[in-house]
């Protein structure tokens, strides 16, 4: 099993309400998210490219906050969800300095917290919150293990890209362009 | 033209705009772990070249102020961690893939070590000082006789330790400029440098302060020839490593990094210490005090603009 999400970049408006159902799923301290969108723009005017992309955790296949976790409490779950157990983390920040995506923030609690894909609903069977709530239906979660998975399907059709694959964290977010 | 704009009120704390979840903490640590590491190199070096008598500095005295930077050191890192009282946890489980693992292992050796090689010369120091219990007189006794067994744990940890300050950082690939090897040589060279130093300006034997600061001298130039390494490494590799270099080169850096750690840390002191070796009278704290200027600044420095540095995507 590897659960991967994919997000099409040409459909997303940047609406943000995957941000909105995240925070309110995980009871997201106010101020904080663990996911997030981005506007990309590039070129020169009137030659503009716009890319918009909704963020977040990119469950790494190499994490390197894994990697640099002292004690373990980041780890892998099933399907090779990236997970922080809140006791097992001393709050030292490693992870943090060591993702590069910025993807985790230190909770107010203490403990380092991040996007989970959702495990506590993938596990029942649902889809993660904010592919649940997408209105334009650009987000696809799945297993990429199973060639049937919504997110298997739509990769074999598309185009897509990874986010700093130069930096050899083998990321499971797939942004198809 | 590339822009790019976060939206969706992305504001996390200590992360946004700049990654800055290390303060003054992590570099204090890493100067103080770098300065024991140097002293009890030194100590546990010329006590198994049994050389006591010529070097009662390296040896005895400076050692003793050892134990009180480690328990600064970790304090200041205890003081860093967002939930505290899940420290303990570090010593559950060892991890080798994580630097600050093992690291965090190294100081649960090297400390009481430190502890017991000061409180063995306590009493040579200090003879009026007494350990008011029997037992700890026994103790004192056996560890006195197992010196050689100390040295030889403190020769290897002082050097883990001098280079975990700088492996700590450099296991991050997210930050181009820490994603350096020369790191961890280059903190365990200006750690050694510290301790030299910190030996140098205590030591009352002319012999011991003269070999101390020509070993000082050579372990700047290591130093220098390192950062130069390291800028060639950088402006030779990818992308991302030229714009962590470009932070010291003409970027918000380049003013407190080449004035400060290098001109006033080191060249200066190096400087100092030729002129002493060459038969003028410098008095020692003069260039002990510059390197350990240098030294602190040093690790501020690059724990700072570190975190200034990352993937452009």
């Amino acid at each position: 099993m590897r659960y991967a999400m994919a997000i099409d970049t040409r459909k997303c408006v940047g609406c943000a309400d995957c941000v909105v159902a995240c925070q309110t799923e995980n009871n997201v301290p106010i101020g904080y998210c663990r996911d997030w969108i981005v506007e990309n723009t590039t070129g020169t005017y009137p030659q503009l490219q716009l890319e918009i992309r909704s963020e977040r955790c990119n469950h790494c296949a190499n994490s390197p906050c894994v990697r640099c976790c002292p004690t373990g409490a980041s780890h892998y779950e099933d399907g090779g969800i990236v997970l922080v157990e809140a006791g097992d983390c001393i709050g030292c920040g490693a992870c943090i300095a060591s993702c590069p995506y910025d993807a985790r923030y230190p909770h107010p609690d203490g403990y380092v917290d991040k996007c989970t894909f959702c495990i506590h609903r993938v596990r029942d069977g649902q889809k993660p919150a904010c592919v649940a709530v997408c209105p334009t239906h650009c987000l696809y979660f799945g297993d990429l293990d199973d060639p049937e998975s919504e997110v298997s399907v739509i990769l074999k059709k598309r185009k897509y890209k990874t986010l700093i694959p130069e930096a050899g964290t083998d990321p499971q977010l797939y942004f198809l362009t | 033209m590339n822009e790019e704009i976060i939206t969706s009120g992305r504001m996390n704390y200590k992360i946004d705009p700049q990654l800055h979840i290390w303060g003054w903490e992590i570099p204090l640590y890493l100067f103080l772990g770098g300065l024991a590491a140097g002293i009890l190199f030194f100590a546990a070096f010329y006590y198994l070249k049994n050389r006591d008598q010529e070097m009662p500095s390296a040896i005895k005295t400076a050692p003793l102020i050892t134990p009180l930077l480690l328990i600064i050191g970790l304090l200041a890192l205890f003081i860093d961690l967002n939930h505290k009282l899940y420290f303990w946890r570090l010593y559950t489980t060892i991890k080798l893939e994580s630097p600050m693992s093992w690291g965090a292992w190294t100081l649960m050796v090297i400390t009481p070590v430190s502890i017991i090689w000061s409180a063995t010369y306590v009493r040579e120091l200090y003879p009026s000082w007494d350990w008011k219990f029997k037992w700890l007189y026994d103790l004192e006794g056996f560890f006195i006789k197992n010196r050689k067994v100390l040295a030889w744990i403190m020769i290897f940890f002082s050097v883990i330790l001098g280079i975990y300050t700088g492996i700590l950082l450099s296991a991050f690939n997210a930050r181009p400029l820490w994603n350096t090897s020369i790191l961890g040589p280059l903190f365990l060279a200006s750690g050694l440098s510290a301790g030299a130093a910190y030996i140098m300006m205590t030591s009352v034997n002319q012999l011991e302060r003269k070999l101390f600061s020509q070993i000082d001298l050579v372990l700047i130039g290591i130093e220098l020839f390192l950062i130069i390494h390291m800028f060639m490494g950088f402006l030779a590799s990818t992308e991302v490593q030229i714009e962590a270099a470009r932070l010291f080169l003409g970027g918000p850096y380049t003013l407190p990094f080449w004035t400060i750690a290098v001109f006033t840390g080191m060249i200066v002191p190096g400087i100092l210490e030729f002129l002493e070796i060459r038969g003028r009278r410098i008095p020692a704290y003069i260039p002990g005090l510059l390197i350990i200027i240098g030294n602190i600044s040093l690790r501020f420095i690059i724990v700072y603009a570190g975190q200034a540095s990352r993937y452009l995507y």
